[in-house]
């Protein structure tokens, strides 16, 4: 079995950010924003709500398509994985992804998800959930 | 590491970044640094309007990489007491500052034109702020900022509105649309400076020392924060909650402190808020908790079903102030009356406070109709508030520029000084539960209830029959602990997680080893680094006079007596040596 970050209540974010610190924390040992490959941000101020952004674990990942060195492969039950040796920072991969979940952290790499679910863990209400899901 | 001061001079347009770790390795951060900032910064005699008051930003070394450690500390001369201000404020400040690189932020000068400060990690930026300069509300201003600025998604924007332009002495600065640096006037000082905005983004790391004590030390907080029963008032009701439960203890000020509980509390409970107006719940960066509580007001504005919908954050100081101490009846009215304040930037505190104030003025014939113009005051009459916080920031004449200056200075004018409900120059919290209330206001470093928690004091005095000597010996335990939290700039609702061995453990798994002792000896000589900046702008406890009305309405504690006051003031005195 493998999993897959689902973002189950998206209306129910409060907008504390503890699951990109949980991210950067865990995957990166940084305390950090870019390093984290969830994003949550307002979409024009607190009050007008969160957007919740993660990668979509897609099946047939168009950003692997784009890529040009083939740094990005796809994973086994959705999303993909990164070789970074093989990855030369040129960010095709980003904009083929609609839900914009790739970001770059301050060495110019892409922070890809793995699915690890340690943003779930730290999320008190239960906006992101770890999924199970089907391995090919 | 973690020690970087951005010096901003507004006179000249410049800006320098100085390393002072000499006093982050010392004073932690937050209030510890910013005290020192303020006695380098600020000599005796200083106006409080004048270009060479400084503003001042702090933060500390656990803000952004723990739980709750959410807040930012201002500190500055206040206008309302012409001595130490400090205020502190949530929302994603701390975190912008701290990813921007910069622990502490100290604003000096007054720029020639409206500006706004645009600072985005190395770029500092003095920008022209003509064209939004008199825009009035602090909403719109943050709308307009949004769009011109870059950080999307993750910056602070702090602005004032019409009060700060107008320097209404209790002008407030709007963080993030729902959170505040309220209290002392810090508004006034940014509208002396021309100062409209600071809008801060980063995109830095912290680097953590050694990632595997940090991270267990997280987990620990995180879980205390979110599944024990410490925070629940503050995940359910939150502060709001009070309402009910001082009311029924007798402590809840009400229609200017004549009673101290609300025959309508029921009506504009925390309960009843939740129930029918509450619409979310939203956090400062990095807290689960998320406490701010937003709730939807729906006005008809003309037949057909037309709404106008408002969403505004409430808390228990609000509902009291605009609430039960105007005599309000309805949560929909405290609502409205929070919105027009929060437009202006006002405190609300204070503006309760004043309004308070002018009502019993009224009554007794002090004021005249002349004086406001035509607006009757009379306990529970909303629209005519509405109409007189309009009047404040417009300052069409006398009587008006007087009450922008705050309860103090309108009874100086018109009288009613042993109805003027303030303690050392500033509008109350609301709590009249006993003497430790009063006492630590007055004694207080910024003169409020969070210095050290008076209320919770005599609350504690109700149950287990405290002397005064031990609500003293209380008083000043809390005012030096909070000097710590207040120097990591935690916030204070977490305060019953990070008690005095969660601190440690959680400075050491970040390499910054504290004991015990050294931590309550820090929290002692911030606290009297404070009293010497206080002094030095001409503070004297003695000289606080406490308004009869506290003696005249019963509290939680029954009757207050003058000499329980003096006797514990004497002891606090002697036992600080202040
Ligand atoms: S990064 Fe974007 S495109 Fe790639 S798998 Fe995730 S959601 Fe799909
Ligand atoms: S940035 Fe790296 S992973 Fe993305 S498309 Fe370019 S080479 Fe591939
Ligand atoms: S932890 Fe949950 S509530 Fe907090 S920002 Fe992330 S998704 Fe939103
Ligand atoms: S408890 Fe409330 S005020 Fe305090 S940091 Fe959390 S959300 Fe902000």
């Amino acid at each position: 079995m493998s999993a897959r970050i689902k973002v189950a209540n998206p209306n129910r974010c409060i907008g504390c950010y503890s699951c990109m610190l949980a991210c950067s924390r865990v995957n990166a040992k940084t305390a950090s924003l870019i390093d984290s490959a969830i994003d949550i941000r307002t979409s024009g101020g607190i009050e007008s709500g969160l957007e919740i952004i993660v990668c979509r674990s897609c099946i047939d990942p168009p950003c692997a398509r784009a890529c040009p060195t083939g740094a990005l492969t796809p994973r086994n039950g959705g999303g993909v994985i990164l070789d970074k040796d093989l990855c030369d920072s040129c960010m095709t991969c980003a904009s083929a992804c609609l839900p914009r979940a790739i970001h770059f952290d301050k060495a110019g790499m892409p922070v890809i998800c793995t699915h690890c679910g340690v943003c779930a863990r730290f999320c008190s209400h239960d906006v992101l959930e770890l999924r199970k899901t089907e391995v090919l | 590491m973690w020690s970087n001061v951005l010096y901003i001079d507004l006179d000249t347009g410049e800006h320098k970044v100085k390393d002072r770790a000499d006093l982050f390795d010392k004073y932690l951060g937050g209030t510890g640094v910013a005290t020192q900032l303020l006695l380098e910064e600020c000599p005796p005699g200083t106006d409080p309007f004048s270009p060479k008051a400084p503003i001042i930003f702090s933060i500390g070394p656990l803000n952004t990489i723990f739980p709750c450690v959410s807040k930012t500390v201002s500190m500055f001369k206040s206008p309302m007491t012409g001595e130490l201000g400090e205020s502190h404020a949530g929302g994603r400040l701390s975190m912008a500052m701290r990813f921007a690189g910069y622990d502490s932020i100290v604003i000096k000068g007054r720029a020639e034109k409206p500006c706004y400060l645009s600072i985005h990690d190395d770029e500092v930026q003095i920008k022209d702020a003509t064209s939004i300069w008199n825009v009035s509300s602090v909403e719109v201003i943050g709308k307009i900022l949004r769009e011109v600025e870059p950080g999307k998604g993750r910056r602070s924007i702090m602005r004032i509105g019409g009060a700060g332009v107008k320097m209404v002495r209790y002008a407030n600065v709007n963080v993030d649309t729902y959170r505040h640096f309220g209290r002392l006037g810090l508004g006034a000082v940014f509208g002396s400076k021309n100062l409209k905005a600071i809008v801060i983004s980063g995109t830095e790391d912290v680097e953590i020392p050694e990632i595997a004590p940090y991270s267990k030390m997280y987990n620990k907080l995180y879980d205390a924060v979110v599944d024990t029963e410490v925070m629940d008032k503050y995940h359910d009701l939150g502060t709001a909650a009070n309402i009910n439960v001082l009311n029924q203890l007798k402590g809840l000020p009400t229609r200017n402190l004549k009673q101290s509980g609300f025959e309508n509390a029921e009506n504009i409970s925390g309960e009843y808020f939740a129930d029918n107006l509450l619409l979310r719940k939203i956090a400062c960066s990095n807290c689960p908790i998320g406490c701010i509580h937003i709730a939807m007001l729906k006005t008809t504005f003309q037949k057909g079903h037309e709404f106008e919908v408002n969403h505004i954050s409430y808390d228990y100081e609000l509902i009291y102030s605009l609430g039960t101490n105007l005599g309000i009846n309805l949560a929909e009215d405290v609502l409205r009356l929070i919105d027009r304040c929060e437009r202006y930037g006002l405190d609300i505190m204070s503006t309760g406070g004043v309004l308070a104030w002018a009502t019993e003025s009224y009554e007794r014939d002090l004021i005249t109709p002349t004086d406001t113009l035509g607006i009757a005051l009379r306990f529970g009459d909303t629209n005519n508030y509405l109409k007189m916080i309009d009047k404040i920031v417009e300052m069409p004449n006398k009587f008006y520029q007087t009450l922008a200056k705050g309860t103090v200075a309108a009874a100086a004018e018109y009288g009613g000084e042993d109805f003027a409900v303030n303690l050392g120059g500033l509008e109350i919290a609301g709590y009249h539960t006993g003497p430790a209330s009063i006492v630590g206001q007055m004694v207080g470093v910024r003169h409020s209830h969070l210095d050290n928690g008076g209320y919770s004091i005599d609350q504690k005095a109700a149950s287990q029959q405290l002397t005064g000597e031990q609500m003293v010996d209380k008083l000043i335990y809390e005012d030096y602990w909070r000097m710590i939290n207040n120097s990591l700039v935690a916030c204070l609702f977490a305060r019953g997680v990070y008690g005095e061995q969660t601190i440690i453990d959680a400075l050491a798994s970040v390499g910054i080893k504290k004991t015990r002792d050294e931590l309550e000896t820090l929290g002692r000589e911030i606290f009297l680094a404070k009293y010497e900046f206080k002094k030095q702008q001409g503070f004297d406890v003695d000289k606080i006079k406490v308004p009869g009305r506290f003696y005249e309405t019963i509290s939680q504690l029954g009757m207050i007596k003058e000499e329980t006051i003096r006797e514990m003031l004497e002891l606090y005195k002697k036992k600080t040596g202040i």
